[in-house]
């Protein structure tokens, strides 16, 4: 590895290109000149590499040397990622901050998960016994929240000659030794841009519950499932976003900020460790990831963040959990592979999006889903994509391709949050197709009458707004008693069941029986059609009785 | 491999402000050159692209004239660096870092790249201390927060440069004491016109902070890729002064969409494929690349706060440059060309503009405990207002119920009362609250529920 595999020909941005005298394999790690930048190769063509660099290119010269790795781009999966803040190339933030201070400097490379750290081994099966890949091999307490199978990896299979007796190991320990002397670890990488295997894939058979009503209720997401989530600026999708990471019924969280506002990363970052779980009394930083590739890192470890992310959430997924991974956004990440497009000289499609786009994200959002996972055990990872559209417009590339991945598609609104109302989730433009198991599910938990009384307050919703157009053109006024009655309604009802104030301690997080319970309440008032104290019907979302 | 002190005859092509050199080996991506044409003028320029053959600069300085045979490049083996220091403040530069005040270069012992570095998002101290500005309008429902990023949305013949300069003279960190010495101003002027940027300067002088204060001015008729260099090297000293010398910074960019248009003009000629309206694809993340330095970092005193201005083309908010911009700073502060008709200074559109940093800066302990439920009851009730103002216009006032009518009058005083003022007057925030309450005393106390009860019973009641 000390000797050059090349020397570089050209750098322009994130794209260096070099002239190779050993052999590159595609999507191999090489380091570049004196500093040893990170970077991927991502075209060969004789003996000249093009490589995608990970990190600032300034400085670099051509005739600098270029550095084989002999290894892909890896994902290291173990004990240690929960709690933890990586970059898009998953280098541990906190770590390198000790090492760097303040600023993120270039070309320090440290592993992503602590090769000291001792985590406390616990063996599941004894030596002799038949493993195949998925099989639990031991088990560590990662955090006091959420145990971790320690499992052969994909493609392994043996007998266990030996296994690690319980007590503190290292991650790069070895913890079994298998008859044809293959060492397995705690540690295991995966490529990330590859699927991770499954032993079947499964249709969606319940929501995942988020505790806000809007979502909930009206356009509920599959646990498995996938959803977009398209506002401009100042429509609330960050607030939304960091809702969703608190209080949706996962095991495990991943938010990926991708090219989006430092400050936001740093919100997660003091937060995290001091918000409880309402489920399980247990800190919320017990049980997520933080991949942190913000606006001014380099573009192309942002194209890379999305992957490293749906990595991670796969393979806690495999370990038998319900993991929900956030992405925002997935605008940035798209202009990220814009840019990169173009420094490799491509031809542009759609507004210079490349040719591609389509497949990506079909390739990033496809990773979600329920499935039985290679121990026979049940898993699933729900994708949530934040989207920032141009100007708001949802015709623009990216939303109009992501749209035909989702299966739940919340669009936030931009008069809904200039009058402050949040979350601004427009009721007239999102959707969720609703998978019957999501229905079954609130029929069998919260009430029989679930379906027929949303379906209502979707009518109800599509009355109020066709009366509020009349309205804006006759004056209240002039409508007759019963259609004022309904604008009167439904101005309580969006104070008292769509809007949730995500900074209030009762508010913030709403259980599924409460929904209903709030939903059928105004639906009650609605058949009676007569006025009620509406003030008190509001203030019922704060757990006032009706 | 260095190519300092290397220097080279003969240019290959010349396009606008982009010069092409060959036959030079181990050119860095990003070093710093000096194009001397035969009129012995000495123009910086940085590389843009490099390979084995040669390289692409982009000149910051005037290329008319240049002639490809005579032209002489001057390589310095590294990157544009600047020097900070002590010795900046009370300077004025040109959009290089030149001095233009007559003054001798400052003899700074420290020498930066002008690129900055990302901060560590994990050593981020997330903003929190309220930064008065003195205005109402923005203290009650944009309040700013130090290490903010917040620019203001404005088109042309609007008052954003006496607003700018009001904030300017007027900001003050309460929390802050008897450390007030402590806040710097740096200026930054892209593509301005030459009395603008005058006006800018003397107000400045006039105001307290003198002698804290750096300006950088590039003014309209300087080379446009000079604005590209401009706001980094201003952004250089501001890190230094905030993150070294502990100074609270606030930076002020204008016109970032002169900036835009210069990233465009350089991306056209280096023939690169556009994303919207002829604006490169990696506007964003350029953009970003100058607002993400505004910020504070664990550990350290100080803190850099940044007010872009950004005048929309034709009014235009979606257009990129302020579209992006809004993308990636915390908020905005919109100023509405309706609101100036109406006699109204300063004419900032309350449901427009936004602050994303608020809630955590304000109340109790921090501006005052009513300020939260203040301002939510304010933006619920100016909603309210635009809503009977947009009816009155198709049925007319006299159809209004009185409830609307009632609003039509409180939507009046809020903008006399509470919008506006004088461009002397520095309101604190406690007299901006005050006033605020005096102007929702014209709503019955019944509608007021925004408002937390235990609030309502301390102020509504005169």
């Amino acid at each position: 590895m000390s000797d050059a595999a090349g020397r570089i020909t050209e750098i322009s941005g994130w794209v260096v290109r070099a002239r190779a005298t050993k052999p590159l394999a595609l999507r191999e790690v090489v380091l570049i000149g004196n500093e040893r930048l990170i970077g991927e190769v991502v075209g060969l063509e004789r003996d000249e590499a093009t490589i995608q660099v990970y990190e600032e290119t300034e400085g670099v010269a051509p005739g600098d040397p270029l550095y084989a790795t002999g290894q892909p781009l890896a994902i290291e999966l173990g004990p240690g990622l929960l709690g933890g803040v990586f970059d898009g190339v998953q280098r541990p933030l906190r770590s390198l901050a000790d090492a760097e201070g303040g600023f993120i400097g270039r070309g320090t490379r440290m592993p992503a998960l602590d090769r000291d750290a001792l985590w406390d081994f616990s063996p599941a099966i004894e030596p002799g016994q038949n493993v195949r890949e998925g099989d639990v091999l031991g088990r560590v307490m990662e955090t006091p929240a959420l145990a971790h199978p320690i499992v052969v990896p994909p493609g392994v299979s043996g007998t266990v000659q030996w296994i690690a007796a319980a007590g503190p190991r290292r991650v790069a320990d070895r913890v079994a030794l298998l008859d044809d002397g293959r060492e397995l670890t705690m540690l295991q990488t995966w490529r990330a841009r590859v699927r991770r295997p499954v032993r079947e894939s499964l249709v969606p058979d319940a929501p995942l519950i988020t505790g806000q009503r809007v979502l909930d209720t009206f356009f509920p997401l599959a646990r498995g499932g996938t959803a977009a989530m398209p506002g401009g600026f100042g429509t609330g999708k960050t607030v939304t976003q960091h809702q969703l990471c608190r209080w949706a019924e996962a095991d495990v969280i991943i938010f990926v900020g991708c090219g989006e506002r430092g400050n936001e990363i740093t919100q997660l970052v003091d937060e995290l460790p001091r918000l409880v779980d309402p489920r399980t009394q247990r800190l919320l930083a017990e049980r997520s990831i933080l991949i942190a590739n913000t606006s001014n890192m380099p573009v192309s470890a942002r194209e890379a963040s999305l992957f490293t992310g749906v990595t991670i959430g796969e393979y806690y997924r495999d370990l038998g959990y319900d993991v929900l991974l956030l992405a925002d956004s997935i605008s940035r990440w798209a202009e990220a592979l814009r840019e990169i497009s173009g420094r490799l000289g491509e031809m542009p499609a759609e507004e210079g999006y490349p040719p591609y786009l389509s497949s990506a994200l079909a390739a990033f959002f496809e990773r979600a889903g329920r499935v039985v996972t290679l121990s026979g055990g049940h898993g699933s990872l729900t994708i949530i994509g934040a989207i920032s559209p141009p100007a708001g417009d949802l015709t623009e590339p990216v939303t109009r391709h992501a749209g035909r991945f989702v299966r739940t598609f919340w669009t936030l609104d931009r008069q809904l949050a200039a009058a402050r109302v949040f979350p601004a989730v427009s009721t007239r433009s999102s959707y969720s197709e609703v998978p019957a198991g999501v229905r079954t599910w609130w029929s069998e938990r919260v009430s029989p009458q679930w379906t027929a009384t949303r379906d209502e307050a979707m009518k109800f919703l599509e009355e109020a707004s066709l009366i509020e157009e009349t309205a804006r053109l006759v004056g209240v006024d002039s409508l007759p008693e019963r259609e004022r009655f309904v604008l009167r309604l439904a101005d309580a009802f969006q104070e008292g069941f769509l809007q949730q104030n995500a900074y209030d301690a009762v508010d913030a997080c709403c259980a599924p029986a409460r929904q209903f319970e709030l939903l059928e309440t105004f639906m009650r008032v609605r058949r009676e059609g007569k006025d009620v104290d509406f003030s008190a019907l509001q203030r019922m979302k704060m757990g006032a009785a009706p | 491999m260095t190519t300092a002190g290397l220097e080279r005859r003969g240019l290959t092509e010349l396009r606008g402000s982009l010069a092409f050199i060959e036959g030079v080996e181990g050119v860095a991506f990003h070093e710093f050159v000096d194009l001397v044409g035969s009129d012995g003028e000495t123009r910086p320029a940085r590389v843009l692209s490099t390979t084995e053959r040669g390289a692409i600069v982009e000149v910051f300085g005037v290329t008319d004239g240049l002639k490809l045979e005579t032209s002489r490049v001057r390589f310095h083996g590294r990157p544009m660096r600047f020097g900070v220091g002590p010795e900046l403040l009370g300077r004025v530069f040109d959009g290089l870092g030149r001095p233009r005040d007559s003054l001798p270069p400052p003899a700074c012992a420290e020498r930066r790249a002008i690129g900055g570095s990302p901060i560590n998002p994990t050593r981020r101290a997330y903003p929190r201390d309220f930064l008065e500005t003195g205005i109402s309008a923005i203290d009650a429902l944009d309040s700013i927060v130090l290490g903010q990023k917040i620019p203001i949305f404005t088109e042309s013949g609007l008052a954003h440069d006496e607003l700018a300069m009001q904030i300017l003279r007027q900001a003050r960190v309460p929390s802050l004491g008897d450390a007030a010495e402590k806040f710097a101003v740096v200026f930054v002027a892209l593509g301005l016109p030459r009395d603008t940027a005058a006006r800018y300067l003397d107000a400045l002088q006039a105001s307290g902070s003198r002698g804290r204060v750096i300006a950088f001015l590039n003014l309209a008729d300087h080379p446009t890729a000079e604005r590209l260099i401009t706001p980094r090297l201003a952004l250089t000293a501001a890190e230094y002064l905030a993150f070294d010398a502990g100074y609270h910074v606030l930076v002020v960019l204008h016109d970032i969409t002169n900036y835009g248009e210069a990233l465009r003009e350089i991306s056209a000629a280096r023939g690169e494929v556009p994303s919207r309206k002829g604006y490169p694809g990696y506007l964003y993340s350029d953009l970003a690349s100058l607002f993400e330095r505004a910020g504070r970092i664990t550990g350290r005193a100080g803190s850099i706060t940044q007010i872009p201005i950004v005048t929309l083309p034709s009014g235009d908010l979606s257009h990129p440059i302020p579209d992006l911009t809004g993308y990636v700073t915390e908020g905005q502060i919109v100023l509405d060309r309706d609101i100036a008709r109406r006699g109204i200074y300063p004419p900032i559109a309350v449901l427009s503009s936004l602050s994303r940093l608020m809630s955590d800066g304000i109340g109790e302990g921090r501006t005052r405990d009513d300020h939260p439920d203040v301002a939510k009851q304010l933006y619920a009730a100016v909603a309210r207002v635009e809503r009977a103002r947009g009816l009155a216009s198709i049925i007319g006032v006299d159809e209004l119920t009185e409830s609307e009518r009632t609003y039509l009058r409180f939507g009046d005083r809020f903008e006399r009362e509470l919008v506006g003022q004088r461009g002397d007057e520095a309101r604190t925030i406690a007299q901006t609250l005050d006033r605020a309450w005096s102007v929702l005393r014209e709503l019955p106390r019944a509608d007021l529920t925004r408002v937390r009860h235990a609030v309502l019973e301390k102020y509504f009641t005169p």
